[in-house]
């Protein structure tokens, strides 16, 4: 694979497809733990771990299970169309498992993420790049080692919105906003306009 | 066709199955025991995370209860009733300790106190003590814009005519206002005490006259009335009630305080605005 691909990829899942500014997923931890920059700092932290392993796990099973003909008594079966209920399953158990894990062996990261680990179960930004990965390249899927660094990158790209919201919902905490519009109502005008200043990045990747 | 669908129902039950039992693996695997009686512990305090016990809040004051002996009347937040439920379930003596109440030491409302500026900027009395003070002329009194009030988790703090009082009924005594307050002016007070002189203000007497209708002018009439000692002035020329001996609450009316600085937290409590015709008087 070219080195080209792979910066295609990266810059792509961070700036030109942002996850939650262009695809639009991950809207709830994106709304919900953005208050405060240190606790948006845990979130994208928790979230990058997840979709990284996620999206190695997905898409080792996508790769390996359900893309592939299984011959079943001489009728060939592919299993690909119940990817949605595997990658939801999948998911959500690797993450309980992490977090048990991480209680027991990490107890300072589990202090530092361990909090945000079950909200990140049904994010729909972890589904949304497991998804992205299996229907990459006409529906035969990203490799493993592409895959894993588009999740990645698209943990890095909602962090870096997330980091770019909860400082901009800061400052806003001490603007003077009408009275109506305080809240949760400035907050998505403004990722709204966040969400406009990305697309300028779409001239990046032809 | 069936075999499709038999197929999809066998590989995504066996996968179901397979991360099931290895949750259910790791979980036992790996177990890390949570002390039930932490658990009970917290459940028992009030949860409210005011961090007046000076520990990271409830969860961590439940944790060094059970495990490193903290008594539990060091939460400041908790009532007397659900302290001797803990105590009870924790098998230890609460230690005795008086009610503590936050109080505001400034009666320098909106009309009470001259004006020196008109404030725009953002409305936090932290900030409004950056950019010159404020809109009120005293730079000793309350700022009035209430970020006490909002850092009370109780919500025991009550903006009135642009002066923060204290309910004392509310307050449970945890310090979160001592701390955010830009001025210094709430301390906590033992809540028995029910008659204090309102105002910290430690410009000369003659300066505090001219930005406050409230101010205390130092003119010693209380210290008088009283004759006790039960009544101080202070090194800074402020006077204060002694709260381990404190006087008689009809002090307040005996002493004739020329300003009022000098009243029970009651009064305080229900400052009003001045209308025009009592100035006119």
């Amino acid at each position: 694979m070219p080195s080209n691909e792979w910066l295609l990829i990266t810059v792509g899942a961070i700036l030109v497809n942002n996850v939650v500014l262009s695809r639009i997923l991950g809207i709830c931890p994106f709304l919900g733990v953005s208050k405060k920059l240190e606790t948006a700092l845990g979130m994208s932290g928790a979230v990058t771990f997840v979709l990284t392993i996620s999206s190695f796990v997905t898409a080792l099973l996508y790769k390996l299970l359900l893309s592939a003909e299984i011959t079943i008594c001489g009728t060939t079966v592919n299993l690909s169309f119940t990817k949605f209920l595997v990658f939801i399953v999948v998911i959500a158990s690797l993450v309980q498992i992490i977090e048990i894990l991480l209680r027991k062996f990490s107890p300072s990261l589990y202090r530092a993420l361990g909090i945000y680990l079950p909200l990140i179960t049904t994010n729909c930004a972890v589904l949304g790049a497991a998804e992205l990965n299996a229907g990459a390249n006409n529906g035969l899927g990203r490799g493993i080692l592409e895959s894993t660094v588009f999740g990645f990158a698209t943990g890095l790209g909602f962090g870096l919105a997330l980091l770019l919201f909860a400082c901009l919902r800061e400052r806003l905490e001490l603007s003077m906003i009408p009275r109506p519009f305080r809240g949760t109502a400035i907050a998505l005008v403004t990722a709204g306009i966040l969400a406009m200043a990305f697309m300028g990045f779409g001239l990046l990747v032809k | 066709m069936s075999t499709t669908f038999l197929a999809a129902v066998c590989v995504v039950g066996i996968i179901g199955l397979i991360l099931g039992c290895l949750i259910a693996f790791t979980a036992k695997k790996f177990d890390v025991e949570a002390d039930p009686k932490v658990e009970k512990v917290r459940e028992l305090l009030p949860g409210a995370n005011c961090g007046g016990c000076g520990f990271a809040g409830c969860a961590d004051l439940a944790d060094a209860i059970v495990n490193r002996g903290i008594n539990p009347s060091r939460c400041t937040a908790i009532s007397a009733e659900a302290l001797k439920d803990l105590s009870a379930f924790l098998g230890v003596a609460a230690e005795e300790k008086e009610k503590m109440t936050a109080v505001v030491f400034c009666g320098g409302s909106l009309s009470r106190a001259a004006r020196k500026a008109q404030y725009n900027g953002i409305m936090d009395c932290r900030s409004a003590n950056v950019a010159g003070g404020g809109g009120k002329a005293c730079a000793y009194g309350c700022i009035g814009y209430g970020c006490c009030a909002r850092a009370c988790p109780f919500g025991a703090i009550e903006m009135r005519d642009g002066l923060a009082v204290v309910h004392p009924e509310v307050c449970r005594g945890c310090g979160k206002c001592v701390t955010v307050c830009p001025r210094n002016l709430i301390r906590l007070v033992p809540a028995s005490v029910k008659i204090h002189v309102y105002c910290s203000s430690a410009d000369k007497p003659a300066a505090r006259r001219k930005v406050c209708s409230a101010a205390c002018i130092s003119c010693g009439k209380c210290i008088r009335a009283d004759g006790q000692g039960r009544v101080e002035k202070q090194e800074n020329g402020t006077v204060r009630i002694n709260c381990e001996n404190p006087p008689d609450i009809s002090l307040a009316e005996t002493a004739g305080c020329p300003t009022g600085a000098l009243q029970t937290e009651e009064a305080h409590r229900a400052i009003r605005p001045i209308s025009p015709k009592e100035t006119q008087k």
